[in-house]
């Protein structure tokens, strides 16, 4: 390549204990270029990501920037060299305003007044140059999500990024704001930055970038301009192998609500209202997705039917008993023993606990079950036992039960939390997020398990952040926004765009007034 | 996947690292006895004679050491929930006060009878102190490590005022009670070994010792056999996953500080019914905070406490006559070691076990290599 | 009149009591704010009242004392920020292992150098932060109220106390409107966003613990060369804990935690005035009843008042890179 490269690595490794997160990637940015990287969950992007903003130091090999050998022993390095980066958490202090955000690590002076004056100078500026309009004075926990995302890309940029590395933008954002960013990138390639876009998914390589990059396994497996390839050879790329997906659903007649939601309100944490009024039915035999941008109260959702937060007004009813109303709470024990299974949005933070081992784990929400326990006495045997079937019945590897559950990969113990939950053959499963954090061979086998549970005549409830997942796996989706249920709609019906529309708080009416147009 | 997550063998874990943290520490108090002029080396050495040399001197280890099982067991089982109890000191002072209310309530009955309401008694009175800082902890959010403080200041206070009030001894001018009445009390166990016709000379070991066993393996069984010891630990670990398992955390914040407290509560069967026969104002001298070292040093599993509440004894005892030995060597001092213990095997923990681990997982790469 | 004089005389022992309180919980505020929590203020701040008197007796001078008893406090600080910001250990357990160690070295120090049965000598005024008369007080005494305010509760501190009432609003300066302040305050709540900011997180905790370190030291020196004449065994009396009581009601903010602190020393000397005088309908109170109230208090306050208040998010918490 003749052109002048903004980012350049040669033969870049790094491993982790016994794990080469990266295998001797080389990388070639063009300056002025937008380059996506794709790679699975756990393929080696973020380590390689970090490594060029300087939060790890690589065990071996180059990066050069603008042509010049590095070495970024912090991120202040890196940013001193014109290296910007928007993390997928974004590294904002909530109680701060936006502006004492930006200028943190920034001040111009140790006054932070006068420091607060002068950024405010700059930032005028730079804000009319790329389109922005943030509320400097607002702190950042009143934001949007989206918001907050061009708060730290104005950050970056004040900071004097000339290179910005976009770290899964689009994880927390409606198809809407997805949009209003792609143009955002536009725009910073326009004015002469360079951008890496890093994703796992597919389209939006193919609508951002000018090159692209495929890592797999902490290796790079392709390079292609972004013209000259498509969705379907990255993705091949991607997974190693040809990726064929169809799952046979067969066709039920309708059947009696197994879950109903009635007029269901209910508070959050805060003690602000989280879900609006909400109405749902799922039948046996039914996926029922629920999509939305995170944060719109489907957690509130799947608390409120598995019965870990009351509701305020509204009932709620399982396999036709009521089991939550204004004045009733069915507590999880006995929503579990009616019928229910929950497996939780947030493995590790409510689904399992991390430091206990699998085997301990597989009793969790069924300990008080007669099975794993009598007169109080848990049944070491018998646990080990059941352990060791859902292992061998899921294939989870390692195949050792009495190692600690944090210390399988994200797959592997989402394999065992499943095995938990379908193990009593419940009548209602409540799924959140099924394949977080889980990698792409997991994946399938989680949307065909949940299928066959589907074709079982089980109903299903899911909720994901995840759009494609949702088309590939829901009957019906219902779209959740600020509380509200904004449409439910049968699956062939919804597409990215209708479902879009609704994620941002439009209605089905004008949805297809739009649509008649 | 962070480096070090590899877990080292249960030795290393178990006597490795508590020897290398109780090491350091003594290496720290040498410094200070050197400093104070002087032989450390004698010192350790008076104080190992002091503690095992003789008859009467196990009997006394075995004795402070019954203090810190119970005191011990109190901190882990608090702990094991997710909570830090130091109010251990306060909820020994209100068992106290319950073995002793119960003694005197109950010995015009029958002596045995006293006993067994003054273990009743202390248990309670222990659990209901700690009763209080649980709920506002599990109700109002209300910090469970300010409020347990608080709470040994108030006991002390209280105790202080019964002992020159109400409870104390007619006509006597120090803060203590009446002498329990004949027979309200639990047997020294040479007397028990003299009963087999085994010889022990004299000593305040008793009875008490026995009970707080029993108590360990009560608490190993509670926790790790149980449902409700796994409820307990889930509680402790991740109260998210409880709450996923319909188990109510504040309930279980409760019911685990007042088992707590009534563990530590305890301690008095041991001082009082044992050793004392009245109540004393001031009788826990700091032992509910020892708890803290022992629990760390233990693990917080049973076993180790007790082996950890040994070390203790050893400690208390050997460094009584270390005292008597060694003029500028005083119970202070030995406090400080305890401070020290604390130090490196609860918050230094880290001091040795990333080097350690760092060590195996050289030896176990080699060793895969050669294979 | 008479209840007047009472209420400047307790005004007057308000702002003596609260003098080592307030220091203390602003050094606790410092660190939390910074992220670290220091149950340890107790042990530090005793270890620096013996640090002080020990050097005051020997030098005799309470300056001496007073660089001793700070450089004692910011090594005790430097310890736990040692345990808890590089070794990433429990803060808790580090703070009660501080304080029950100081707990036992200060006696025993104490007795090595001076054979005093665990104490230091008493100190003579000259060793002392003794009490500054303003200019005019005596004469001005007598005209009633404005004399009494000037002389009774203006005049006739010592100079820590009046280093105090600089001190609270020179934190809270620091905290809001300087660099450093925006720096540490970001640092309590998400150290990643520092140190993505290319500032070390390391180093702003560390800074917090010197400067916690400086304000416990002068809390310590208070009591036992300002407010007492000499270090006594466990002197510090759980004036620690309180201080951190008072800074979670201050909620973490340097002038509510300076009104929580008043009230915890109205409270206390409230009590010493209530010894021995007997109330109507209830009568004369035992005295340990009122050596009780400030911890009741406390307890009550954090019970009801405070509820569930926002900490910083990141206090308490080891932070560490690999995520």
């Amino acid at each position: 390549m003749s052109e002048v490269l903004a980012i350049e690595t040669r033969e870049l490794s790094k491993r982790f204990g016994a794990v080469r997160a990266n295998d001797g990637i080389s990388l070639q940015v063009g300056k002025g270029t937008v380059h996506g990287i794709v790679g699975e969950n756990g393929a080696g992007k973020s380590t390689l990501l970090k490594m060029l903003f300087g939060f790890y130091t690589p065990d071996s090999g180059d990066v050069l920037v603008q042509g010049e050998h590095v070495s970024f022993v912090n991120p202040a390095d890196a940013m001193a060299r014109g290296v910007g980066m928007v993390h997928q958490h974004f590294m904002l202090v909530e109680p701060f305003t936006v502006l004492e955000n930006i200028i943190l690590g920034a001040e111009t002076s140790s006054k932070l007044d006068e420091a607060k004056e002068d950024a405010r100078k700059a930032l005028i500026e730079l804000e009319e140059k790329f389109g922005f309009d943030l509320p400097l004075d607002e702190p950042v926990e009143n934001l949007a999500v989206g918001v907050r995302q061009r708060a730290e890309i104005l950050k970056a940029l004040y900071k004097g990024a000339e290179i910005l590395i976009l770290d899964e933008p689009t994880a927390v954002l409606t198809p809407q704001e997805c949009e209003q960013l792609f143009e955002l990138v536009k725009l910073l390639r326009e004015q002469g930055k360079t951008v890496l876009f890093v994703t796992h998914k597919l389209h939006e390589i193919m609508a951002t970038t000018d090159d692209v990059t495929v890592i797999r396994a902490g290796k790079v497996v392709a390079r292609r301009k972004t013209s000259e390839t498509s969705c379907e050879e990255l993705a091949e790329l991607m997974v190693g192998a040809k990726v064929v997906r169809e799952v046979a659903r067969e066709s039920h007649g309708a059947t009696a609500a197994r879950l109903s939601l009635h007029q269901v309100n209910a508070c959050n944490d805060q003690g602000h209202a989280a879900l609006k009024n909400v109405s749902l039915d799922v039948h046996d035999g039914e996926v029922l997705g629920i999509a939305g941008v995170a944060g719109n109260g489907q957690t509130e959702l799947l608390e409120v039917v598995t019965g870990l937060r009351g509701i305020a007004s509204g009932s709620i009813s399982f396999s036709g008993d009521v089991v939550a109303t204004d004045s009733i709470t069915t507590d999880p024990i006995t929503l579990r023993r009616m019928g229910m299974a929950h497996v939780a949005e947030d493995r590790l933070k409510t689904g399992v606990v991390e430091s206990m081992s699998a085997k301990e784990n597989i009793i969790l929400g069924y300990q008080r079950e007669p099975d794993f326990v009598s007169r109080g006495v848990l049944k070491l045997k018998h646990i080990a036992q059941k352990a060791a079937d859902y292992f061998e019945s899921q294939d989870v590897r390692p195949r050792n039960p009495n190692l600690e559950i944090g210390s399988f990969s994200g797959g592997n113990q989402q394999k065992v939390v499943i095995a938990r939950e379908i193990a009593r053959d419940p009548q209602l499963m409540v799924i959140g997020q099924p394949t977080r954090g889980v990698d792409i061979g997991a994946v399938t086998k989680i949307h065909d398990q949940i299928t066959e549970l589907r074709n079982a005549g089980k109903a299903m409830l899911v909720v994901s952040a995840d759009l494609d997942e949702l088309l590939a796996i829901s009957d019906r989706i219902a779209v959740m926004c600020e509380g509200e249920i904004t449409g439910v709609l049968p699956v062939e019906d919804a597409d990215e765009k209708t479902l879009g529309l609704l994620m941002a708080g439009g209605s089905l009416d004008n949805v297809t007034a739009k649509e008649e147009e | 996947m962070a480096a070090g997550a590899k877990k080292l063998p249960f030795w290393a874990d178990a006597i490795l690292l508590p020897a290398l943290n109780l090491l350091a520490a003594f290496l720290v108090s040498g410094i200070v006895i050197w400093a104070l002029g002087e032989d450390p080396f004698l010192a350790l050495s008076l104080l190992i004679d002091g503690a095992f040399g003789f008859e009467e001197a196990i009997s006394y280890t075995f004795y402070y050491a019954t203090n810190f099982i119970f005191t011990g067991l109190a901190v882990s089982i608090a702990f094991h929930a997710g909570h830090f109890n130091i109010g251990g000191e306060g909820q020994a002072m209100l068992g106290g006060l319950g073995l002793t209310l119960a003694v005197f309530l109950f010995s015009g009955l029958s002596p045995f009878l006293a006993v067994i309401m003054a273990i009743i008694g202390a248990a309670l009175f222990g659990a209901a102190w700690a009763y209080v800082p649980a709920y506002l902890q599990a109700k109002r959010g209300s910090h469970i490590v300010i409020t347990t403080i608080m709470f040994n200041f108030i006991a002390s206070s209280l105790l202080a005022y019964l002992l020159v009030g109400p409870l104390q001894r007619p006509g006597g001018q120090m803060p203590e009670s009446a002498d329990f009445p004949e027979g309200a009390s639990l047997m020294p166990l040479h007397e028990i070994f003299g009963m087999f016709g085994k010889t022990f000379e004299d000593g305040p070991m008793n009875v008490s010792l026995i009970i707080a066993l029993l108590c360990a393996v009560g608490v190993w069984f509670l926790l790790w056999r149980t449902r409700f010891g796994y409820e307990l630990r889930v509680v402790g670990q991740n109260p998210n996953a409880a709450a996923f398992a319909g188990v109510s955390v504040s309930k279980m914040t409760i019911i685990a500080m007042m088992i707590s407290g009534a563990l530590a509560g305890m301690m008095g069967l041991n001082e009082l019914l044992g050793q004392q026969h009245r109540l004393l104002g001031g009788f826990t001298l700091g032992y509910g905070f020892v708890g803290i070292a022992v629990a760390f040093m233990g693990r917080n599993h049973p076993v180790g406490i007790i082996l950890a509440a040994l070390l203790f004894g050893a400690l208390y005892q050997g460094g009584a006559e270390l005292a008597f030995e060694m003029p500028t060597i005083t119970r202070d001092l030995i406090i400080m070691i305890q401070g020290l213990v604390i130090l490196f095997a609860g918050a230094l923990e880290h001091l040795f076990r990333d080097p350690v681990t760092k060590i195996f997982t050289k030896i176990q790469t080699t060793k895969e290599g050669a294979a | 009149m008479e209840f007047f004089a009472d209420l400047v005389l307790l005004t007057d022992s308000t702002f003596r009591i609260a003098t080592p309180l307030v220091l203390t919980a602003l050094a606790g505020l410092v660190c939390e704010r910074g992220g670290v929590v220091d149950i340890g203020l107790e042990g530090k701040m005793l270890a620096s009242a013996f640090a002080a008197a020990a050097s005051a007796a020997v030098t005799g001078s309470p300056w001496a004392g007073m660089a001793a008893g700070i450089g004692a406090s910011i090594l005790l600080a430097l310890l736990h920020g040692y345990v808890s910001i590089s070794q990433r250990g429990n803060q808790i357990v580090s703070g009660m292992a501080i304080n029950i160690a100081v707990a036992g070295l200060a006696p025993t120090l104490a007795n090595f150098w001076f054979q005093k049965g665990g104490q230091t000598p008493l100190l003579g005024d000259e060793a002392r932060f003794s009490t500054i008369t303003f200019p005019f007080a005596e004469s001005l005494a007598d005209v009633p109220v404005i004399g009494a305010l000037y002389s009774e509760i203006l005049s006739g501190h010592n100079i820590i106390t009046y280093m105090t009432i600089v001190i609270v609003p020179l934190v809270a300066w620091m905290l809001y409107k300087t660099r450093f302040g925006l720096r540490l305050r970001a640092v309590g709540e998400n150290p990643e966003a520092v140190d993505t900011a290319g500032i070390s997180v390391t180093l702003l905790r560390y800074q917090a613990m010197v400067i916690a370190g400086v304000l416990c030291g002068l809390a310590g020196t208070v009591l036992s060369t300002g407010l007492g004449a000499g270090f006594i065994r466990d002197m510090s009396a759980g004036k620690g804990y309180l201080a951190l009581a008072a800074m979670i009601f201050g909620k973490w903010k340097p002038v509510p935690t300076l009104l929580a602190c008043l009230l915890f020393g109205f409270v206390d000397a409230l009590q010493g005035r209530l010894q021995g005088v007997a109330l109507p309908l209830i009568g004369e109170i035992p005295v340990q009843f009122t050596i009780m109230l400030p911890y009741v208090l406390t307890v009550i306050i954090l019970a009801g008042f405070v509820g569930k208040i926002q900490a910083p998010r990141a206090s308490g918490i080891p932070y560490e890179k690999d995520h």
